[in-house]
């Protein structure tokens, strides 16, 4: 009964926010509905006794992604009325898009895959299941190299972006802070004697 | 369901009227180290000793008046000291006040927190991560050059002592081999050589000065400095500038509370014959040191300046937390070390 209503509070306010993201005029509003749905699907994740998922969902999307994808918005100078133009022309390909996903989304829910979802679940009720444990398990042992392989990419995405961003301006004055550390008075103040 | 409805609202009060009354006087004991620190009296004329002070501010606050500027876009002005607020409210839904068994009315002792989560370390890293929004949309919404590099700087250096904090805390999970806060409590059972301070000493100085940070408290209070004019809260006047400082003191609070917990034992006593003593006092007592460390560095240390923040936060803090991290990996399970290790970690 209350899982029933949390579950349509949850799922009614993510897809309300998952529209707000499309149909709100101001990006900024756009970012903000985002992280409201974000929120709504870590609530979900709650409801599957799956909390780790949804505190990681909250930290990594809301507390990380989301703040660089705002700092970008901000920095942005975005033209609300060029962005309008053209609807008519994109129209047919991205109505065939949504009614492709759409059916997508009814054969996959239809197909069953997910009822087995829920009998794993099932098989974990009644014993005291620690979530975080049993994917630190099963991550690092089973699933080990894929998780190696992602740590390297994500690795080396990391140093592209920086190499990619990084300057070095020959005007620009950096300091040495060890130098600067390692000053001593005499190095700085000298006695005159006048 | 009433009756459990009712009762988790007792317990919500009885621990946010506490917050919002110990932020106040610690607006005055902070006044009045502050004064004691630099050979003056500090806030003695509102009542005895000034202790109505806090009253008197708050009621001055309440009856300024609220400008919201011309430009400003208007809903997310007045939502962003809301938004800035209520991460360092939730946050103590899990913190744990302690052990109690009421008086042998139950037969096991009950940890004394809102909600006892089995992942509460990274409930708190997650909440504390979402007070970043409060700060980024108060600089956005006020339409103000000020006020947005305030509120860039603010992010900038809340975003960046967040890696460092939740890598040190790393080492504490892996220690104690639980998010679990009571279980990290009880792991730190039987005395001052148990407690996490010992093997974890410059994780404890990480997390501490990262908190200083996450909090905006000198010497990280750049971000309101005067060449900003005052920061992300310049255009912010009466209550609503005050929910500000509300949230500031609010994380001082649980970045104090978290420390004890983490490294200083939680409610244990330095010496398990004083644990006759509730440990909700121990606490409450290690955090208000804490606290008054806070007030110290305020008092001592002068502000950093932009890249020396970014540099502490990036080059030296993460790399000591990593390396850290493997110290305590190898120390674990190198077998010989074991002996070593279990002088501190009793019987892992």
């Amino acid at each position: 009964m209350l899982e029933t209503v949390f579950f349509n509070l949850f799922g009614g306010l993510s897809i309300l926010a998952g529209m707000g993201v499309v149909l709100s005029r101001n990006t900024m509003h756009s970012v903000l509905f985002l992280i409201l749905c974000f929120f709504n699907a870590a609530g979900l994740f709650f409801m599957l006794d799956a909390e780790f998922l949804g505190i990681i969902l909250i930290l990594i999307y809301v507390g990380a992604v989301m703040v660089l994808f705002m700092f970008v918005i901000m920095m942005l100078e975005v033209n609300v009325a060029k962005l309008k133009e053209g609807v008519v022309q994109y129209l047919p390909l991205g109505g065939m898009i949504a009614v492709l996903l759409l059916i997508e989304f009814v054969a996959a829910s239809s197909s069953g895959v997910f009822t087995q979802g829920d009998k794993a679940v099932a098989e974990h009720f009644g014993r005291e299941v620690n979530n975080t444990a049993e994917i630190g398990q099963i991550l690092y042992t089973k699933y080990l190299l894929g998780f190696e392989i992602a740590a390297i990419i994500l690795l080396v995405a990391l140093v592209g972006a920086i190499v990619l961003t990084i300057r070095n301006r020959k005007d620009a004055k950096y300091q040495n802070i060890s130098a600067q550390v390692k000053v001593r008075r005499e190095d700085r103040v000298r006695k005159v004697r006048m | 369901m009433a009756i459990q409805a009712g009762i988790w609202a007792l317990e919500i009060l009885a621990i946010a009227v506490p917050i919002a009354l110990s932020v106040a006087y610690i607006t005055y004991f902070e006044r009045r180290v502050i004064g004691w620190i630099q050979v003056r009296k500090g806030c003695n004329r509102v009542g005895p000793a000034g202790l109505l002070q806090p009253l008197a501010d708050g009621l001055k606050l309440f009856l300024k008046e609220t400008i919201i500027p011309a430009r400003a876009n208007k809903l997310l002005f007045v939502g962003a000291p809301i938004l800035a607020l209520t991460p360092a409210l939730i946050a103590f839904a899990v913190v744990p006040f302690g052990e109690t068994s009421l008086f042998g009315l139950w037969d096991e002792p009950h940890v004394m927190a809102i909600a006892h989560l089995n992942v509460g370390l990274l409930y708190i890293l997650a909440i504390s991560s979402l007070s970043v929004y409060g700060f980024l949309m108060a600089g956005w919404a006020s339409n103000s050059k000020y006020a947005i590099m305030g509120s860039i700087r603010t992010t900038c250096q809340m975003i960046s002592y967040e890696i460092a904090m939740g890598f040190g805390l790393v080492t504490v999970m892996m220690l104690a081999g639980s998010l679990d806060l009571a279980d990290i409590v009880h792991a730190q059972q039987g005395g001052l050589l148990h407690w996490y301070m010992i093997p974890l000493f410059p994780i404890l100085l990480v997390f501490f000065i990262s908190g200083c940070a996450e909090a905006g408290r000198t010497p990280f209070d750049l971000t309101e400095t005067e060449e900003l004019v005052a920061g992300y809260h310049v255009e912010y006047s009466g209550m609503w500038f005050a929910t500000f400082s509300l949230a500031e003191y609010g994380t001082m609070i649980l970045i104090s509370l978290m420390t004890s917990i983490l490294f200083l034992g939680g409610w244990y006593a330095p010496i398990p014959a004083l644990d006759i003593i509730p440990g909700t006092f121990w606490l409450l007592g290690k955090a208000a040191f804490l606290i008054f460390v806070f007030i110290w560095f305020r008092a001592t240390f002068p502000r950093y300046r932009y890249d020396q923040m970014m540099r502490l936060g990036w080059k030296i803090f993460l790399p000591w937390t990593l390396g850290w991290i493997f110290v305590v990996g190898v120390f674990i399970y190198t077998p010989g070390l074991d002996g070593i290790i279990n002088f501190w970690l009793a019987w892992r």
